[in-house]
């Protein structure tokens, strides 16, 4: 209990002081709008079919930023050693930075959902799965940056890593067209990344259809990569740490 | 006299590919006191902090905080400790206050202590009318001061200061010397780096000296000081003052050592009075003025420098800034 208390305060902390940073308003919101924008005046009629998708980008995009700023910029400043040695166990550490990224993500990935219900009349077949997923992706996705930033020293490389991840999932994932309609190679790295099944299980509890995977199968994966995801975050933080 | 010791050291190593940068520590320190660990950039020191403070795993050997061993319980050995790095790495885009706030949430503080604790320290640090400015607006010496208060916020026995000086200015250094005195009086163990051999000789109630990851002596800074007692100090200041002076000076009978302190040379040995004329004749004949010479009785740094064979000048040369801890 102690544990998830402290990293409720880590996430607390993050939030309060980088919320506002701009690449995290420009990465995390900004694109995914372009997006909304852009597909809607081509085809206003399919902003249905592709909400799911784009609701899935606006988690990605802004888990990934969230992660890629906080803990790099902290590497950077020498403040991420200042909760290495408080006496917080690194797995309550890696935690609490998901805790901060996922919150930060589900709020943006709301924010999006809000929007597309008020512009585009839309309402969520089911609600609660619809939340489930939303938490569930936010989370997986803020272990990829967290991940992704542990690697790196600067902010801006973090940021380009984490693009080199991202912009490739955009076309594989199935946010603009099925994964199922892709030559079999690509299928095979698709299925490999974790936005597909984010996507796929926001397009059932979203729409009520079109699902390539049953929900709970999309989420016993977002799951297990959540927790595998978690571990190699352990490990790799804790290689870096020692060097 | 029974001592209770707050750290225990025993064979501690740690190598860095081919730089062996700590071997085989050993050595305790007792409550209540203020235990120097003086040695040049490089000798080991932040390594052995480190490795203490639970952000290294050494390589063999092992390390006791409190009585707590900091590799099988490394969470309630952190819990006893408060870590004042070498930079003052709180956050900036946070508040004094909510920084302070933020440090006790961490160490478990209980809620209803946490800004009273906070604005306790603020006060005590001289910092309560900037509780709520950023810590990325205050100048090196509140950055400093608000990182030692960050370090006491949960009532620590132990307090490791890396380098606590390093960047200040005259002022804010002899002020934090202060700080680390009333600390002492109020029970805490402090565990102190430093490079400055004055500090030490200053605040330490015991010194040992690390070089090359290995420590040489360790005593109280009068016993250190006893154990050159035989050696006589005799300190010149020639103008024009050239450190290629010390070449001119080698070979002359009964000193054993020189060096140069700022504009001076300094020569070491059990006779060195004997030799007085021949150092002068030497700069005389090169038409070298002396505008001041002297005996002293020896000092830690003579100590420091007769025993390990370091340079004082190079000692006094500040590190440069670090710029990033992991990664």
């Amino acid at each position: 209990m102690e544990g998830f208390k402290r990293a409720y305060y880590i996430a607390r902390k993050d939030l309060k002081a980088y919320y506002f940073k701009p690449p995290l308003v420009s990465w995390g919101l900004m694109l995914p709008f372009v997006f909304i924008l852009a597909f809607y005046l081509r085809n206003p009629q399919g902003i249905a079919d592709l909400s799911p998708g784009l609701v899935g980008l606006t988690l990605l995009f802004s888990t990934t930023s969230m992660a890629a700023i906080v803990i790099s910029f902290e590497k950077r400043i020498d403040a991420l050693e200042r909760l290495l040695m408080a006496p917080i166990h690194l797995r309550t550490i890696i935690f609490g930075k998901a805790l901060g990224t996922a919150a930060f993500g589900f709020g943006m990935g709301l924010f999006t959902l809000l929007v597309v219900f008020f512009l585009f009349n839309l309402h969520a077949y089911h609600l609660f799965s619809l939340l489930i997923a939303l938490l569930l992706s936010c989370f997986a996705f803020g272990f990829v940056g967290i991940l992704i930033s542990v690697g790196v020293r600067e902010v801006f490389e973090a940021m380009t890593l984490s693009n080199f991840f991202r912009l490739p999932m955009i076309f594989l994932c199935g946010v603009f067209f099925p994964v199922t309609a892709m030559p079999w190679i690509l299928q095979v790295v698709g299925f490999a990344l974790p936005l597909t099944y984010s996507v796929d299980a926001l397009r059932q509890s979203l729409l009520g259809r079109g699902g390539i995977l049953p929900y709970w199968l999309d989420i016993l994966i977002l799951l297990a990569y959540c927790m595998v995801l978690f571990e190699i975050a352990t490990v790799i933080f804790r290689k870096r740490a020692q060097e | 006299m029974e001592y209770r010791e707050m750290i225990q050291v025993k064979g501690l190593c740690k190598r860095f590919g081919e730089i062996q940068a700590v071997d085989q520590l050993e050595f305790s320190v007792r409550e209540g006191e203020i235990f120097g660990f003086l040695g040049p950039n490089g000798a080991g020191k932040t390594t052995t902090i480190r490795m203490l403070v639970g952000l290294l795993s050494p390589d063999s050997g092992s390390a006791r905080i409190d009585g707590h061993d900091v590799l099988r319980e490394p969470v309630r050995a952190k819990q006893s400790v408060g870590v004042v790095p070498e930079s003052s790495n709180l956050y900036g885009e946070l508040s004094a206050l909510d920084n302070l706030i933020y440090m006790a949430q961490l160490y478990g503080v209980p809620k209803k202590e946490w800004k009273q604790r906070a604005e306790e320290l603020l006060k005590d640090f001289n910092l309560l009318d900037r509780r709520e400015g950023k810590f990325q607006g205050f100048s090196r010496g509140m950055k400093r001061r608000l990182t030692i208060a960050a370090a006491l916020v949960h009532h620590p026995r132990i307090l490791f200061l890396d380098e606590p000086t390093t960047g200040l200015d005259v002022m804010g250094a002899r002020g934090l010397r202060g700080v680390i005195k009333k600390l002492k009086e109020k029970g805490v163990t402090v565990f102190l780096t430093t490079h400055y051999i004055q500090e030490a000789e200053e605040l330490c109630d015991r010194v040992a000296i690390i070089v090359k990851g290995k420590i040489r002596f360790t005593d109280t800074p009068d016993g250190l000081k006893e154990k050159v007692k035989e050696t006589e100090v005799l300190e010149i200041q020639p103008h024009p003052f050239s450190p290629n002076l010390l070449q001119l000076m080698e070979g002359v009978p009964d000193v054993e050592k020189t060096t140069v302190v700022e504009d001076r040379i300094r020569f070491y040995g059990a006779s060195v009075h004997n030799s007085v004329c021949q150092i002068l004749n030497r700069l005389e004949a090169k038409g070298i003025k002396i505008l001041s010479i002297r005996t002293m009785v020896p000092t830690l740094e003579d100590a420091f420098v007769k025993m390990t064979g370091v340079d004082a000048e190079a000692m006094r040369a500040d590190k440069p800034m670090k710029m990033g801890g992991m990664g």
